[in-house]
Protein backbone atom coordinates (compact mmCIF):
# COMPACT_ATOMS: atom_id res chain seq x y z
CA UNK A 1 0.00 0.00 0.00
CA UNK A 2 1.18 3.62 -0.76
CA UNK A 3 2.29 5.26 2.07
CA UNK A 4 -0.85 8.05 2.73
CA UNK A 5 0.99 10.80 4.49
CA UNK A 6 2.62 13.83 3.13
CA UNK A 7 6.67 14.11 3.73
CA UNK A 8 5.93 17.97 5.67
CA UNK A 9 3.36 16.56 8.18
CA UNK A 10 5.39 13.67 9.28
CA UNK A 11 8.61 15.45 9.77
CA UNK A 12 6.33 18.32 12.08
CA UNK A 13 7.08 16.86 15.62
CA UNK A 14 3.65 16.47 17.80
CA UNK A 15 3.58 19.24 20.46
CA UNK A 16 5.37 19.23 23.22
CA UNK A 17 2.90 19.71 25.48
CA UNK A 18 1.21 16.59 23.96
CA UNK A 19 3.88 13.86 25.09
CA UNK A 20 3.39 15.52 28.79
CA UNK A 21 -0.38 15.47 28.73
CA UNK A 22 0.11 11.89 27.98
CA UNK A 23 2.17 11.17 31.20
CA UNK A 24 -0.51 13.46 32.93
CA UNK A 25 -3.39 11.64 31.50
CA UNK A 26 -1.96 8.42 33.32
CA UNK A 27 -1.85 9.82 36.71
CA UNK A 28 -4.97 9.22 38.80
CA UNK A 29 -5.72 12.57 41.39
CA UNK A 30 -3.23 14.93 40.11
CA UNK A 31 -3.52 18.31 40.88
CA UNK A 32 -2.48 21.25 38.03
CA UNK A 33 -0.25 24.02 37.37
CA UNK A 34 -0.39 23.46 33.78
CA UNK A 35 -3.58 24.44 31.86
CA UNK A 36 -3.37 27.68 29.67
CA UNK A 37 -6.97 28.75 30.10
CA UNK A 38 -9.02 31.06 32.33
CA UNK A 39 -10.27 29.18 35.54
CA UNK A 40 -13.04 31.60 35.18
CA UNK A 41 -16.43 30.77 33.42
CA UNK A 42 -17.73 32.57 30.73
CA UNK A 43 -19.92 35.78 32.18
CA UNK A 44 -22.73 34.85 32.68
CA UNK A 45 -24.65 37.90 29.99
CA UNK A 46 -21.96 36.38 27.58
CA UNK A 47 -23.23 32.81 27.60
CA UNK A 48 -27.03 33.75 27.95
CA UNK A 49 -26.71 35.86 24.84
CA UNK A 50 -24.84 32.64 23.36
CA UNK A 51 -28.41 30.75 24.63
CA UNK A 52 -30.51 33.08 23.31
CA UNK A 53 -28.68 33.37 20.01
CA UNK A 54 -29.53 29.66 20.15
CA UNK A 55 -33.30 29.82 21.09
CA UNK A 56 -33.63 32.63 18.25
CA UNK A 57 -32.89 29.65 15.77
CA UNK A 58 -29.16 31.76 14.70
CA UNK A 59 -27.91 28.24 13.60
CA UNK A 60 -27.03 29.46 9.98
CA UNK A 61 -23.92 30.04 8.61
CA UNK A 62 -22.49 34.39 9.12
CA UNK A 63 -20.89 35.54 6.23
CA UNK A 64 -17.41 34.47 5.32
CA UNK A 65 -15.88 37.22 7.77
CA UNK A 66 -17.98 37.48 10.08
CA UNK A 67 -20.80 39.46 11.66
CA UNK A 68 -21.03 43.15 10.63
CA UNK A 69 -22.42 43.94 14.16
CA UNK A 70 -18.72 41.98 15.81
CA UNK A 71 -16.78 43.55 13.04
CA UNK A 72 -18.11 46.80 14.05
CA UNK A 73 -17.44 45.96 17.90
CA UNK A 74 -14.03 44.48 17.50
CA UNK A 75 -12.93 47.92 15.33
CA UNK A 76 -14.74 49.96 18.13
CA UNK A 77 -12.66 48.20 20.36
CA UNK A 78 -9.23 48.12 19.17
CA UNK A 79 -9.74 51.78 18.19
CA UNK A 80 -10.25 52.01 22.09
CA UNK A 81 -7.31 49.97 23.15
CA UNK A 82 -4.95 50.49 20.98
CA UNK A 83 -5.72 53.64 19.19
CA UNK A 84 -5.85 52.17 15.96
CA UNK A 85 -9.03 52.26 13.42
CA UNK A 86 -9.63 49.03 11.23
CA UNK A 87 -11.98 49.12 9.03
CA UNK A 88 -15.19 46.46 9.54
CA UNK A 89 -15.95 46.28 6.14
CA UNK A 90 -12.21 44.84 4.82
CA UNK A 91 -9.90 44.94 7.29
CA UNK A 92 -11.16 42.69 9.75
CA UNK A 93 -11.68 38.79 9.71
CA UNK A 94 -13.49 36.63 12.49
CA UNK A 95 -11.81 33.89 12.99
CA UNK A 96 -11.77 29.73 14.63
CA UNK A 97 -9.80 31.43 17.77
CA UNK A 98 -6.54 33.22 17.57
CA UNK A 99 -5.07 30.21 15.93
CA UNK A 100 -6.84 30.03 12.64
CA UNK A 101 -5.41 33.63 12.39
CA UNK A 102 -2.00 32.64 12.75
CA UNK A 103 -2.34 29.42 10.18
CA UNK A 104 -4.70 31.63 7.46
CA UNK A 105 -1.97 34.19 7.82
CA UNK A 106 1.35 32.26 7.03
CA UNK A 107 -0.57 30.67 4.30
CA UNK A 108 -1.69 34.02 3.14
CA UNK A 109 1.98 35.34 3.08
CA UNK A 110 4.92 32.87 2.83
CA UNK A 111 6.04 31.50 -0.32
CA UNK A 112 8.43 28.55 -0.12
CA UNK A 113 11.92 29.62 1.67
CA UNK A 114 10.57 32.63 3.37
CA UNK A 115 11.97 33.04 6.82
CA UNK A 116 9.74 34.12 9.86
CA UNK A 117 11.56 34.73 12.83
CA UNK A 118 10.05 33.35 16.11
CA UNK A 119 10.69 34.98 19.29
CA UNK A 120 11.08 31.77 21.56
CA UNK A 121 9.70 30.81 24.30
CA UNK A 122 6.41 31.00 22.83
CA UNK A 123 3.27 29.52 22.13
CA UNK A 124 3.65 26.03 20.05
CA UNK A 125 1.70 27.17 16.86
CA UNK A 126 3.82 29.27 14.74
CA UNK A 127 6.76 27.01 14.11
CA UNK A 128 4.47 23.95 12.57
CA UNK A 129 2.07 26.67 10.74
CA UNK A 130 4.71 28.48 8.88
CA UNK A 131 6.69 25.35 8.04
CA UNK A 132 2.89 24.02 6.81
CA UNK A 133 2.54 27.43 5.08
CA UNK A 134 5.93 26.44 3.34
CA UNK A 135 8.08 29.28 5.11
CA UNK A 136 11.07 28.24 7.10
CA UNK A 137 10.69 29.50 10.97
CA UNK A 138 14.15 30.69 12.09
CA UNK A 139 13.94 30.80 16.39
CA UNK A 140 14.79 34.00 17.94
CA UNK A 141 16.22 32.65 21.78
CA UNK A 142 15.32 35.15 24.01
CA UNK A 143 17.32 35.75 27.64
CA UNK A 144 16.01 35.55 31.41
CA UNK A 145 18.59 38.28 31.87
CA UNK A 146 16.46 40.33 29.40
CA UNK A 147 13.24 39.33 31.11
CA UNK A 148 12.24 37.36 27.88
CA UNK A 149 11.51 40.83 25.67
CA UNK A 150 13.16 41.01 22.31
CA UNK A 151 15.96 43.34 22.00
CA UNK A 152 17.08 45.21 18.77
CA UNK A 153 20.33 43.70 18.73
CA UNK A 154 18.60 39.94 18.81
CA UNK A 155 16.71 40.47 16.06
CA UNK A 156 19.04 42.01 13.77
CA UNK A 157 21.89 39.33 13.92
CA UNK A 158 18.06 36.89 12.86
CA UNK A 159 17.72 38.95 9.89
CA UNK A 160 18.70 37.27 6.64
CA UNK A 161 17.60 38.14 2.95
CA UNK A 162 15.10 35.58 3.54
CA UNK A 163 13.16 37.15 6.31
CA UNK A 164 9.61 38.07 6.12
CA UNK A 165 8.02 37.74 8.76
CA UNK A 166 8.35 38.64 12.31
CA UNK A 167 6.25 37.22 15.06
CA UNK A 168 5.59 39.35 18.06
CA UNK A 169 3.74 37.34 21.11
CA UNK A 170 3.61 39.32 23.52
CA UNK A 171 2.16 38.90 26.06
CA UNK A 172 3.76 35.76 26.15
CA UNK A 173 2.75 32.57 26.93
CA UNK A 174 4.67 31.08 28.55
CA UNK A 175 6.90 33.81 30.32
CA UNK A 176 4.68 36.34 30.94
CA UNK A 177 6.67 38.82 29.19
CA UNK A 178 5.20 42.10 28.15
CA UNK A 179 7.00 44.71 26.19
CA UNK A 180 6.51 49.02 26.32
CA UNK A 181 5.78 51.29 24.11
CA UNK A 182 9.57 52.20 24.27
CA UNK A 183 10.88 48.36 24.13
CA UNK A 184 8.26 48.11 21.30
CA UNK A 185 9.97 50.97 19.29
CA UNK A 186 13.23 50.23 18.17
CA UNK A 187 11.75 46.50 17.43
CA UNK A 188 9.32 48.94 14.78
CA UNK A 189 12.16 50.78 13.32
CA UNK A 190 14.26 47.37 12.63
CA UNK A 191 11.19 45.91 11.23
CA UNK A 192 10.85 49.20 8.75
CA UNK A 193 14.35 49.01 7.80
CA UNK A 194 14.32 45.71 6.73
CA UNK A 195 10.40 45.88 5.34
CA UNK A 196 9.22 43.02 7.30
CA UNK A 197 5.70 42.43 7.76
CA UNK A 198 4.80 41.48 11.84
CA UNK A 199 2.22 39.08 13.17
CA UNK A 200 1.76 40.73 16.57
CA UNK A 201 -0.52 38.20 18.18
CA UNK A 202 -2.13 39.66 21.06
CA UNK A 203 -4.17 37.28 22.50
CA UNK A 204 -3.27 38.08 26.20
CA UNK A 205 -3.41 41.74 25.89
CA UNK A 206 -5.91 42.49 28.41
CA UNK A 207 -3.86 40.65 31.15
CA UNK A 208 -1.57 43.01 31.62
CA UNK A 209 -0.85 44.06 34.86
CA UNK A 210 1.62 46.83 34.59
CA UNK A 211 0.82 50.05 32.50
CA UNK A 212 -1.71 49.16 29.37
CA UNK A 213 -0.84 47.10 26.43
CA UNK A 214 0.57 48.54 23.47
CA UNK A 215 0.13 47.33 19.79
CA UNK A 216 3.10 47.54 17.57
CA UNK A 217 0.59 48.48 15.04
CA UNK A 218 0.04 51.94 17.30
CA UNK A 219 3.65 52.50 16.11
CA UNK A 220 4.45 55.61 13.40
CA UNK A 221 4.18 53.63 9.77
CA UNK A 222 3.96 49.75 11.44
CA UNK A 223 -0.09 49.65 11.00
CA UNK A 224 0.37 48.65 7.14
CA UNK A 225 2.96 45.99 7.72
CA UNK A 226 1.13 44.55 10.75
CA UNK A 227 -1.29 42.05 11.50
CA UNK A 228 -3.49 42.47 14.86
CA UNK A 229 -4.66 38.72 16.20
CA UNK A 230 -6.76 38.56 19.23
CA UNK A 231 -9.37 37.10 20.07
CA UNK A 232 -11.65 36.08 23.24
CA UNK A 233 -10.24 33.25 24.39
CA UNK A 234 -7.87 34.72 27.26
CA UNK A 235 -9.61 38.25 27.85
CA UNK A 236 -13.28 36.60 28.36
CA UNK A 237 -12.25 33.26 29.54
CA UNK A 238 -14.14 32.07 26.38
CA UNK A 239 -11.56 29.39 25.18
CA UNK A 240 -14.13 26.71 24.26
CA UNK A 241 -16.13 28.99 21.73
CA UNK A 242 -13.35 29.57 19.48
CA UNK A 243 -13.35 32.27 18.73
CA UNK A 244 -10.80 34.95 17.35
CA UNK A 245 -9.97 37.73 14.73
CA UNK A 246 -7.41 39.46 12.89
CA UNK A 247 -6.97 42.91 11.36
CA UNK A 248 -4.66 44.39 9.17
CA UNK A 249 -3.81 45.38 5.47
CA UNK A 250 -7.00 44.72 3.45
CA UNK A 251 -4.47 43.47 0.38
CA UNK A 252 -3.36 40.85 3.04
CA UNK A 253 -6.63 40.22 4.56
CA UNK A 254 -8.19 39.51 1.39
CA UNK A 255 -6.53 36.93 0.43
CA UNK A 256 -6.81 35.47 4.15
CA UNK A 257 -10.54 35.31 3.73
CA UNK A 258 -10.40 33.46 0.73
CA UNK A 259 -8.28 30.19 2.84
CA UNK A 260 -10.72 30.83 5.65
CA UNK A 261 -13.58 30.93 2.90
CA UNK A 262 -12.48 27.83 1.66
CA UNK A 263 -11.10 25.87 4.53
CA UNK A 264 -13.84 27.24 7.37
CA UNK A 265 -16.64 29.21 6.00
CA UNK A 266 -17.40 31.18 9.08
CA UNK A 267 -16.54 31.27 12.61
CA UNK A 268 -19.53 29.53 15.20
CA UNK A 269 -22.30 31.79 15.24
CA UNK A 270 -23.70 31.52 18.19
CA UNK A 271 -20.12 32.40 19.55
CA UNK A 272 -20.18 35.01 17.10
CA UNK A 273 -23.78 37.02 18.77
CA UNK A 274 -22.46 35.82 22.75
CA UNK A 275 -18.87 38.10 21.73
CA UNK A 276 -20.78 40.80 20.63
CA UNK A 277 -22.31 41.27 23.95
CA UNK A 278 -18.73 40.67 25.70
CA UNK A 279 -17.84 43.89 23.58
CA UNK A 280 -20.19 45.74 24.27
CA UNK A 281 -20.86 45.46 28.06
CA UNK A 282 -18.59 43.05 29.91
CA UNK A 283 -15.32 45.73 30.56
CA UNK A 284 -16.13 45.19 33.98
CA UNK A 285 -16.20 41.13 33.89
CA UNK A 286 -12.56 42.14 32.64
CA UNK A 287 -11.28 44.21 35.13
CA UNK A 288 -12.43 41.80 37.86
CA UNK A 289 -10.56 39.19 36.42
CA UNK A 290 -7.82 40.68 35.62
CA UNK A 291 -7.73 42.22 39.58
CA UNK A 292 -7.65 38.11 40.54
CA UNK A 293 -5.34 37.36 38.35
CA UNK A 294 -3.04 40.16 39.40
CA UNK A 295 -3.16 38.96 43.14
CA UNK A 296 -2.64 35.40 42.44
CA UNK A 297 0.48 36.90 40.09
CA UNK A 298 1.85 38.48 43.14
CA UNK A 299 1.55 35.73 45.40
CA UNK A 300 3.49 33.52 43.49
CA UNK A 301 6.17 36.03 42.75
CA UNK A 302 6.90 36.31 46.29
CA UNK A 303 6.55 32.77 47.17
CA UNK A 304 9.12 31.71 44.59
CA UNK A 305 11.03 34.81 46.08
CA UNK A 306 10.96 33.43 49.45
CA UNK A 307 11.59 29.64 48.30
CA UNK A 308 14.81 31.27 46.76
CA UNK A 309 13.84 30.02 43.58
CA UNK A 310 15.03 33.00 40.51
CA UNK A 311 11.94 33.99 38.83
CA UNK A 312 11.56 37.42 36.88
CA UNK A 313 8.50 39.23 37.83
CA UNK A 314 6.17 38.94 34.82
CA UNK A 315 3.91 41.53 34.30
CA UNK A 316 1.36 39.60 31.63
CA UNK A 317 -0.52 36.65 30.75
CA UNK A 318 -1.53 34.43 33.72
CA UNK A 319 2.22 32.63 33.55
CA UNK A 320 5.40 33.08 36.19
CA UNK A 321 8.51 31.22 34.45
CA UNK A 322 10.48 30.10 37.17
CA UNK A 323 14.07 28.99 36.63
CA UNK A 324 14.90 25.53 38.00
CA UNK A 325 18.73 25.43 36.66
CA UNK A 326 19.79 24.88 40.16
CA UNK A 327 18.31 21.32 40.55
CA UNK A 328 20.70 20.42 37.69
CA UNK A 329 17.97 18.28 35.88
CA UNK A 330 16.28 19.57 32.54
CA UNK A 331 13.50 20.98 32.37
CA UNK A 332 11.96 17.87 31.53
CA UNK A 333 12.93 15.84 34.47
CA UNK A 334 12.69 18.21 36.80
CA UNK A 335 8.54 18.26 35.50
CA UNK A 336 7.96 14.59 35.50
CA UNK A 337 9.73 14.03 38.89
CA UNK A 338 7.48 16.73 39.86
CA UNK A 339 4.73 15.19 38.51
CA UNK A 340 5.24 11.41 40.04
CA UNK A 341 6.75 12.48 43.60
CA UNK A 342 4.16 15.42 44.37
CA UNK A 343 1.66 14.70 41.98
CA UNK A 344 1.44 18.37 40.65
CA UNK A 345 1.58 18.99 36.42
CA UNK A 346 3.51 21.65 35.65
CA UNK A 347 4.25 22.29 32.01
CA UNK A 348 8.22 22.25 31.16
CA UNK A 349 9.84 25.53 29.61
CA UNK A 350 11.42 23.19 26.61
CA UNK A 351 7.87 22.59 25.41
CA UNK A 352 7.56 26.44 24.09
CA UNK A 353 11.23 26.14 22.18
CA UNK A 354 14.66 25.09 23.24
CA UNK A 355 15.86 28.43 24.83
CA UNK A 356 13.02 27.35 27.60
CA UNK A 357 15.39 24.88 28.93
CA UNK A 358 15.76 25.69 32.80
CA UNK A 359 12.40 27.00 33.29
CA UNK A 360 9.24 25.42 33.65
CA UNK A 361 5.60 27.42 32.79
CA UNK A 362 3.41 27.71 36.06
CA UNK A 363 -0.13 29.06 35.06
CA UNK A 364 -1.76 30.91 37.67
CA UNK A 365 -5.38 30.25 36.63
CA UNK A 366 -6.57 28.62 39.19
CA UNK A 367 -7.65 29.40 42.39
CA UNK A 368 -6.06 31.02 45.49
CA UNK A 369 -6.87 28.20 47.29
CA UNK A 370 -5.15 25.70 44.83
CA UNK A 371 -2.47 27.69 43.66
CA UNK A 372 -1.46 27.32 48.09
CA UNK A 373 -1.86 23.75 48.00
CA UNK A 374 0.33 23.18 44.73
CA UNK A 375 2.97 25.53 45.80
CA UNK A 376 2.84 23.52 49.24
CA UNK A 377 4.29 20.70 47.39
CA UNK A 378 7.00 22.42 44.89
CA UNK A 379 8.54 23.69 47.96
CA UNK A 380 8.22 19.82 50.05
CA UNK A 381 9.73 18.40 46.53
CA UNK A 382 12.57 21.92 46.34
CA UNK A 383 13.37 21.39 49.87
CA UNK A 384 13.73 17.08 49.18
CA UNK A 385 16.12 18.14 46.33
CA UNK A 386 18.25 20.59 48.00
CA UNK A 387 19.11 18.15 50.93
CA UNK B 1 -11.62 56.00 47.74
CA UNK B 2 -8.04 55.17 47.25
CA UNK B 3 -7.25 52.22 45.03
CA UNK B 4 -5.96 50.43 47.82
CA UNK B 5 -9.15 50.91 50.02
CA UNK B 6 -11.24 49.52 47.02
CA UNK B 7 -8.89 46.25 46.46
CA UNK B 8 -8.69 45.80 50.31
CA UNK B 9 -12.86 46.03 50.14
CA UNK B 10 -13.22 43.80 47.62
CA UNK B 11 -11.07 41.32 48.72
CA UNK B 12 -12.27 41.23 52.58
CA UNK B 13 -16.21 41.70 51.31
CA UNK B 14 -16.17 37.82 50.22
CA UNK B 15 -13.40 36.40 52.79
CA UNK B 16 -12.49 38.52 55.52
CA UNK B 17 -10.62 35.91 57.16
CA UNK B 18 -7.65 36.48 55.17
CA UNK B 19 -4.25 36.80 57.07
CA UNK B 20 -3.08 40.59 56.16
CA UNK B 21 0.09 39.93 55.56
CA UNK B 22 -0.98 37.76 52.67
CA UNK B 23 -3.37 40.20 51.94
CA UNK B 24 -1.13 42.83 51.47
CA UNK B 25 1.21 40.61 49.10
CA UNK B 26 -2.22 40.19 47.02
CA UNK B 27 -2.35 43.78 46.96
CA UNK B 28 1.09 44.82 46.30
CA UNK B 29 1.50 46.78 49.54
CA UNK B 30 3.03 46.17 53.01
CA UNK B 31 1.64 44.69 56.04
CA UNK B 32 1.43 48.19 58.08
CA UNK B 33 -0.58 49.88 55.13
CA UNK B 34 -3.41 47.46 54.64
CA UNK B 35 -3.42 47.16 58.76
CA UNK B 36 -3.75 50.76 58.71
CA UNK B 37 -6.52 51.23 55.97
CA UNK B 38 -8.66 48.35 58.03
CA UNK B 39 -8.12 50.01 61.09
CA UNK B 40 -9.50 53.41 60.09
CA UNK B 41 -12.05 51.78 58.03
CA UNK B 42 -13.69 50.25 60.55
CA UNK B 43 -13.54 54.00 62.84
CA UNK B 44 -15.16 55.61 60.03
CA UNK B 45 -17.78 52.61 59.77
CA UNK B 46 -16.69 51.93 56.58
CA UNK B 47 -16.39 48.27 57.54
CA UNK B 48 -19.21 47.83 59.60
CA UNK B 49 -18.55 44.37 60.48
CA UNK B 50 -17.63 40.82 59.92
CA UNK B 51 -20.38 38.27 59.51
CA UNK B 52 -20.36 34.44 58.83
CA UNK B 53 -22.46 33.21 55.97
CA UNK B 54 -24.09 29.93 57.25
CA UNK B 55 -25.87 27.84 55.83
CA UNK B 56 -28.54 26.47 58.90
CA UNK B 57 -30.27 23.83 57.06
CA UNK B 58 -26.90 21.47 57.09
CA UNK B 59 -25.49 22.37 60.50
CA UNK B 60 -29.00 20.47 61.16
CA UNK B 61 -30.81 23.87 62.87
CA UNK B 62 -34.61 24.60 61.98
CA UNK B 63 -34.54 28.06 60.87
CA UNK B 64 -37.75 29.66 58.77
CA UNK B 65 -36.69 32.70 57.33
CA UNK B 66 -39.37 35.28 55.41
CA UNK B 67 -39.88 38.59 53.97
CA UNK B 68 -42.39 41.19 54.56
CA UNK B 69 -43.88 44.02 52.82
CA UNK B 70 -44.93 46.68 55.08
CA UNK B 71 -46.93 49.37 54.01
CA UNK B 72 -47.05 52.32 56.48
CA UNK B 73 -48.44 55.77 57.10
CA UNK B 74 -45.82 58.25 57.82
CA UNK B 75 -46.49 60.97 60.27
CA UNK B 76 -45.55 64.31 60.32
CA UNK B 77 -43.14 65.59 60.82
CA UNK B 78 -41.02 62.29 62.26
CA UNK B 79 -41.07 60.67 58.20
CA UNK B 80 -39.95 56.69 57.86
CA UNK B 81 -37.37 56.90 60.32
CA UNK B 82 -39.34 56.49 63.29
CA UNK B 83 -41.92 53.35 62.17
CA UNK B 84 -38.29 51.87 60.50
CA UNK B 85 -36.42 52.32 64.62
CA UNK B 86 -39.36 50.31 65.73
CA UNK B 87 -39.11 48.07 63.60
CA UNK B 88 -35.81 47.13 63.66
CA UNK B 89 -35.18 47.11 67.25
CA UNK B 90 -36.59 43.66 67.55
CA UNK B 91 -33.72 40.90 67.06
CA UNK B 92 -35.84 39.06 65.34
CA UNK B 93 -35.65 41.50 62.40
CA UNK B 94 -32.29 40.91 60.34
CA UNK B 95 -32.67 43.74 57.65
CA UNK B 96 -35.06 46.38 57.06
CA UNK B 97 -35.08 48.44 53.26
CA UNK B 98 -37.06 51.66 52.55
CA UNK B 99 -38.42 50.59 49.20
CA UNK B 100 -39.69 52.53 46.54
CA UNK B 101 -43.08 50.93 44.56
CA UNK B 102 -46.20 49.18 45.96
CA UNK B 103 -45.34 49.68 49.79
CA UNK B 104 -42.77 51.11 52.10
CA UNK B 105 -40.67 48.58 53.77
CA UNK B 106 -39.44 45.17 53.14
CA UNK B 107 -38.87 43.53 56.11
CA UNK B 108 -36.53 39.86 56.63
CA UNK B 109 -37.32 38.20 59.39
CA UNK B 110 -35.28 34.86 60.98
CA UNK B 111 -37.30 32.61 63.30
CA UNK B 112 -37.66 29.09 64.35
CA UNK B 113 -40.86 27.83 62.62
CA UNK B 114 -43.73 29.52 60.71
CA UNK B 115 -46.04 29.94 63.78
CA UNK B 116 -42.89 31.70 65.74
CA UNK B 117 -42.79 34.35 62.10
CA UNK B 118 -46.58 34.13 62.11
CA UNK B 119 -46.84 35.32 65.62
CA UNK B 120 -44.21 37.95 65.29
CA UNK B 121 -46.47 39.98 61.85
CA UNK B 122 -49.50 39.54 64.15
CA UNK B 123 -48.34 40.43 67.99
CA UNK B 124 -45.33 42.90 67.37
CA UNK B 125 -45.35 44.25 63.92
CA UNK B 126 -48.88 44.40 62.59
CA UNK B 127 -50.25 46.68 66.09
CA UNK B 128 -47.57 49.32 65.25
CA UNK B 129 -49.89 52.32 65.14
CA UNK B 130 -48.52 53.40 61.60
CA UNK B 131 -48.24 50.52 60.16
CA UNK B 132 -51.42 49.40 57.71
CA UNK B 133 -50.71 45.99 56.12
CA UNK B 134 -48.36 43.24 56.18
CA UNK B 135 -48.19 40.63 53.40
CA UNK B 136 -45.42 37.76 54.66
CA UNK B 137 -43.59 35.65 52.11
CA UNK B 138 -41.73 32.84 53.58
CA UNK B 139 -38.35 31.80 51.67
CA UNK B 140 -38.51 28.33 50.80
CA UNK B 141 -35.02 27.85 49.04
CA UNK B 142 -31.91 30.30 49.31
CA UNK B 143 -29.98 30.09 46.07
CA UNK B 144 -27.46 32.77 46.28
CA UNK B 145 -26.90 34.97 49.10
CA UNK B 146 -24.04 37.84 49.67
CA UNK B 147 -23.07 37.18 45.93
CA UNK B 148 -22.11 32.91 47.22
CA UNK B 149 -24.12 30.60 45.13
CA UNK B 150 -25.29 27.82 47.54
CA UNK B 151 -25.31 25.30 45.42
CA UNK B 152 -22.47 22.73 45.24
CA UNK B 153 -19.62 23.72 42.79
CA UNK B 154 -19.13 21.16 40.31
CA UNK B 155 -15.70 19.52 39.80
CA UNK B 156 -12.93 20.85 37.19
CA UNK B 157 -13.67 20.03 34.25
CA UNK B 158 -10.31 21.19 31.94
CA UNK B 159 -7.72 19.21 31.40
CA UNK B 160 -5.01 18.98 33.46
CA UNK B 161 -2.44 20.48 30.94
CA UNK B 162 -2.94 22.65 27.52
CA UNK B 163 -0.38 24.96 25.11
Amino acid sequence: MRNPLSKQITEIKPSGIRKFFDIVSEMKDAISLGVGEPDFDTPWRIREEGIYSLERGRTFYTSNAGLMDLKEEISKYLERKIGVKYDPKKECVVTVGGSEAIDIAFRAMLDPGDEVLIPQPCYVSYDPCAKLAGGVPVAIPLKNENEFKLTKEELEAAITPKTKILVMPFPNNPTGAIMTREELEPIAETVKEHDLYVLSDEIYSELTYKGTHTSIASLPGMRERTLVINGFSKSFAMTGWRLGYVCGPELILEQMLKIHQFAIMCAPTNSQYAAVEALKNCEAEVDRMRESYNQRRRYLVSEFKRMNIPCFEPYGAFYVFPCIKEFGMTSDEFATRFLQEEKVATVPGTAFGDSGEGFLRISYAYSLEDLKVALGRFESFITKLRS
Amino acid sequence: MNDTRRQILNYIERNCKVDLKELAILLGTDEVTVVNEIDAMEQEKIICGYHTMIDWEKAGVDQVNALIEVRVTPQRGRGFEHIAQRIYNYPEVTSVYLISGAYDFLVSIEGKSLMEISRFVSDKLAPIDDVVGTATHFILRTYKEHGTVLAQKEKEERMLVTP
